[in-house]
């Protein structure tokens, strides 16, 4: 055994991080490219992950999870651009036979959304990632999270009522 | 927490353990995976059996935690741990059962020794080559390591025994006879020296 430690990046054992945070990325991914594709994008995204987790430094592992899931989706829908019969899938957000999987109709609103406040929004209550989090998945800061959060919330509640 | 956001919370219910268990098939097949372990039900509670690529490198008693465990591995191994099946941990799992069962005396495993080293991984080959149903005492112990008088050294090298129960550290005794302690707890000790006891 080497003296110096072998795991620089200080994360998680990978098995504490794939029962914390797999659940919420794989529903994500759901939500994202659909239940045909979720499966396949999800474990993409894990050995992606995997093949370097003694070396990544991540202040959020979680938030780091979902911008990898993020990016291995988009190379999905290149992907499924590529082959005609899955076109249409492209064109909407999450797919339609995403939101049909989802249970509650309240999800058939959120597609709706303009796309930040959409992807904000399923970020944060579909992947239950904190508003810091959802910035750092998007790539935008955790104020301008918040406000597409926000955002989407108010539209929401302004189409469908909030009892 | 308005309505919306409770409808929004309600996290959908996957078929996580197929799922997972295609992720590590794939993981494994692309040898990403370091540290392999299973969860092993005993008449001591759980244990951890967990292999590397030389073998089993580790067990853990029911007394510490498994987040405790895998965050000492991460540390001195590597991070790359998974819950999963592998032949040795496999074989491990028959041999601990038939240990606890009374009907194997002896285990024939391919063990990992290197999470200890130097003197401690001397006091446990010595351990390792106590018979069944036999003990020796610490200072004994020290001795056929090379330093007699090194017995609280020895002491320390028990009590971090990476692989209790296949190195059987419950055989080595404080001087006066009694059995000492064990990180297992001394009613483990006690009673694994007498289950060999009765059948040696």
């Amino acid at each position: 055994m080497t003296a110096k430690t072998q795991n620089p990046g200080g994360l998680p054992p990978f098995e504490l991080a794939l029962e914390e945070h797999g659940p919420l990325v794989y529903s994500w991914l759901i939500a994202r490219v659909g239940p045909d594709r979720a499966d396949d994008v999800f474990q993409e995204t894990m050995l992606s992950a995997l093949g370097v987790w003694e070396k990544a430094a991540v202040e959020s592992v979680r938030a780091w999870l979902f911008t990898i899931a993020r990016n291995k989706a988009v190379d999905d829908d290149r992907r499924a651009s590529r082959r005609p019969l899955l076109q249409e899938e492209t064109d909407s957000w999450p797919s339609a036979e995403a939101v049909e999987w989802l249970e509650d109709p309240v999800w058939d609103e959120v597609r709706g959304l303009p796309e930040k406040q959409r992807i904000a929004v399923t970020l944060r209550y579909r992947g239950d990632l904190s508003h810091r989090e959802v910035g750092s998945a998007m790539k935008i800061s955790e104020a301008a999270a918040r406000r597409n959060v926000h955002e989407g919330l108010k539209t929401l509640r302004e189409r469908i009522g909030d009892e | 927490m308005s309505e919306i956001e409770k409808k929004l919370g309600r996290t959908p219910k996957t078929d996580w353990d197929v799922l997972r268990q295609g992720l590590l098939d794939r993981a494994e097949a692309e040898e990403l995976i370091d540290l392999a372990y299973e969860r092993h039900d005993s008449p001591f509670g759980t244990l951890l059996v967990i292999a590397g690529d030389g073998g089993i490198v580790r067990i853990s008693l029911a007394a510490e935690p498994e987040e405790e465990v895998l965050a000492g591995l991460t540390r001195r191994i590597s991070p790359r741990i998974a819950r999963l099946g592998r032949d040795e941990i496999t074989l491990a799992r028959e041999q601990l059962d038939s240990y606890f069962a009374g009907s194997l005396r002896n285990f024939d495993l391919p063990l990992d020794w290197r999470l200890t080293k130097g003197f401690r991984r001397d006091v446990l080959v010595q351990t390792a080559a106590i018979p069944y149903g036999a003990t020796a005492s610490y200072s004994e112990v020290a001795g056929r390591a090379g330093s007699p008088k090194a017995v609280r050294a020895a002491g320390t090298a028990l009590a971090t025994n990476p692989l209790p129960i296949v190195v059987p550290c419950h055989r080595v005794l404080r001087s006066d006879g009694e059995a000492g302690s064990y990180l297992g707890g001394s009613e483990m000790k006690e009673a694994l020296l007498e289950m060999e006891r009765e059948r040696a």
